[in-house]
């Protein structure tokens, strides 16, 4: 039998030497994630450090607009501006529970390497972040967060010095260190455990949320919605909705349109391939990943979410750039509240639904703010 | 199980064995061509073949940096085949590569042949098609760096019924429970890993090394020892340390991209690999490390 297996989907594709760590990590998190006081201190950490719960907001003035109920879960409230924070708090804690001295993360934009910095700076872990060159020169600003926290910044120059050739040689550096480093994976995605560790430590987004709309409403939501990239944000969101009658809307990176040759959207467009030590779907060999939100830049996706469309569980659509930024602009202008490029995603498709009138409320992952966008905004509405 | 071995007998008649790797396409099929005869001239008695992947994770910068010349050339699975149709060398070949090139071959994303595809349903990723026309082209063995024992039963199936060998690769982190999943599945020899990382050349060979081939020795299948091998003294040491056989990649890599004349570098250097190789096997017994 595989492991981590999504009906087919995930797996441990990945070389011989990483098995025998990915077990053992595997057999952590069981064992240790489990326990009481692990989950009692990340339950601290979450509250005191990160700021949870954050809120659910009726969006009143969009809600008024398209005449459905919209509420946002306001993960863009947390420390460091984004939902990255719930996991890198419970993969940190769980690697100095396994006693690792060292984290390892890759990142492009800078996003996932500066909530990884911050959490080997709050667990005194030496932490080192792969980030290519490219990446480092137009994201300066989190290069300096990061090296104030304490991280180093690994500048990668090898092949397009982009965000793949940081992840190889982050897996580089976890082969040759595997018994003293934790790798810490940004999303729900690579070999198991990943997918499914993230998706435990992100999944207290939904069942906060589902608390929330209890209490405010009296009922679950008709539909959730979030963007995905990897995929953690959503894959937190719907968890704790999954045996709910609540149906599960999931915004890809449609770049320049799904059916273009610029595009993230291996749900919409891509078939079943393995990459990046999972089974999952890419998007095309001929066409190239591209989305304006960093974030959503990846070829290929969580392979939970790969599992949710071959069931139908969950409706995935491609929301071009230019629908991101109109919901980025609509949602500054209506509610005050500047959301993430990646999170506008799923913005735009929330309004999507609510011009199709198919539901009365709508939940909408905010998965992160947009103060980091700012340099595009300006540049989209000549600001 | 393969039980007539086409690689485990050539490790077995020219103990020790060298095994030689190279990228197919880098930088070019037809210069790979000249490339493999010199080495199976020089003394390479089994020969790898990468056919390139885009996301090759097992591989240090040198081989990656193959892979992106022999990709840039336009190398796809069916140019690969058609070279190995080509060879004409005396040492059995074979193929590694990444997992995700076997299903795509399946799947229909790269015909094998016109006829062919119009009369057959494609059921999605089945590493079968692959299989078979490797079998097709002569290859006697396949080898995938990604696919782990616990995921390789269709893989498995595919080769035996053509006859391929699979061949698996041992870490130093592999033991105990593993290390007999792993061993129960392998054909052709056993990849021992000779420290942990990616491929690449490296300076020493690893006290990992003896430690590896103590716990392999209760399996009766050729042990060949790969990772960071660049001289004809570390196969020597190697094969005094126990091994069947070396395996060399980085460094006849590295005589692709640097060399002037490449072809009589190659072949000197398998020359020189194999001769370490067998002083290694004619050195007194081991010491226990």
């Amino acid at each position: 039998m595989s492991q981590g297996d999504f009906e087919g989907y995930g797996g441990r594709h990945v070389p011989e030497p990483l098995l025998e760590p990915l077990e053992q990590l595997a057999d952590a998190y069981d064992d240790v994630s489990a326990t009481d006081e692990f989950q009692t201190e990340l339950r601290d950490l979450l509250e005191e450090f990160a700021g949870r719960p954050t809120p659910i907001y009726y969006a009143r003035n969009l809600s008024e607009r398209y005449g459905v109920d919209i509420y946002l879960k306001r993960e863009d409230l947390l420390h460091g501006g984004a939902h990255k924070i719930n996991n890198v708090l419970g993969q940190g804690l769980l690697a100095k529970k396994a006693g690792r001295e060292r984290l390892i993360a890759e990142t492009g934009a800078g996003q996932h390497g500066v909530a990884t910095a911050m959490v080997g700076a709050l667990l005194d872990l030496e932490t080192e972040i792969y980030m290519g060159k490219k990446d480092v020169e137009r994201q300066e600003m989190n290069v300096f967060r990061m090296r104030l926290m304490g991280a180093d910044v690994n500048e990668v120059t090898r092949g397009d010095a982009g965000l793949a050739d940081a992840v190889d040689a982050a897996l580089e550096d976890f082969a040759e260190n595997v018994e003293d480093t934790h790798y810490l994976v940004g999303s729900v995605v690579g070999p198991d455990p990943f997918p499914r560790m993230v998706r435990d430590f992100q999944s207290v987004i939904g069942e906060e949320a589902r608390e929330q709309m209890k209490a405010k409403t009296g009922e679950l939501p008709d539909a959730a919605v979030a963007c995905v990239g990897g995929g953690s944000n959503a894959i937190g969101l719907f968890h704790a909705f999954r045996d709910d009658d609540v149906a599960f809307y999931g915004a890809e990176g449609g770049g320049e349109g799904t059916d273009s040759k610029r595009h993230a959207a291996p749900l919409s467009s891509g078939d079943d391939e393995v990459l990046h030590g999972m089974k999952t779907r890419v998007i095309d060999e001929d066409v190239e990943v591209h989305s304006v939100s960093a974030g959503l830049d990846y070829p290929g996706v969580g392979p939970e979410h790969a599992m949710f469309d071959a069931v139908g569980r969950c409706e995935y659509t491609g929301i071009t750039d230019d629908e991101a930024l109109a919901a980025f602009r609509e949602l500054s202008e209506t509610e005050g509240i500047i959301p993430a490029l990646e999170s506008s995603h799923g913005v735009a498709r929330a309004l999507q639904l609510a011009d199709d009138g198919e539901h009365d409320t709508i939940l909408v992952n905010l998965s992160g703010r947009g103060d980091k966008d700012m340099e595009t905004a300006a540049a989209t509405f000549d600001l | 199980m393969n039980t007539d071995s086409e690689i485990e007998r050539a490790i077995r008649e020219n103990h020790p064995a060298l095994i030689t790797y190279l990228t197919a396409g880098d930088p070019s099929l037809e210069e790979t061509k000249a490339y493999v005869e010199a080495l199976d001239r020089g003394g390479a008695d089994l020969i790898e073949l990468g056919l390139p992947f885009s996301e090759p994770i097992a591989e240090g910068p040198t081989i990656q940096a193959a892979i992106n010349r022999a990709l840039e050339a336009g190398t796809t699975p069916e140019r690969f085949f058609e070279l190995v149709d080509d060879l004409e060398v005396e040492a059995p070949l074979l193929v590694m590569t990444y997992y995700n090139m076997i299903l795509q071959y399946g799947s229909g994303a790269e015909p094998r042949s016109a006829e062919r595809d119009a009369t057959e349903p494609q059921n999605g990723p089945d590493p079968e098609p692959f299989v078979e026309r490797a079998a097709e082209t002569g290859l006697a063995g396949i080898i995938v760096p990604d696919l782990p024992a616990e995921e390789a039963a269709p893989l498995r199936a595919a080769c035996d019924e053509r006859g391929l060998d699979l061949v698996f690769i041992v870490a130093p982190t592999t033991n105990g429970e593993r290390l007999d999943r792993i061993m129960s599945q392998a054909s052709g020899f056993a990849y021992v890993q000779a420290r942990l990382g990616t491929t690449g050349a490296r300076a020493d060979v690893s006290s990992a090394t003896h430690d590896s081939l103590a716990r392999l020795e209760e399996y009766d299948v050729p042990k060949a020892v790969g990772f960071g091998v660049s001289e004809g003294e570390h196969a020597r040491e190697i094969v005094e340390a126990g091994a069947d056989g070396v395996i060399v990649g980085s460094a006849l890599i590295d005589i692709v991209a640097e060399s002037e004349t490449p072809v009589a570098d190659l072949e000197a250097k398998a020359c020189e690999l194999k001769g370490g190789a067998e002083r290694g096997a004619n050195a007194p017994e081991p010491e226990q490390p």
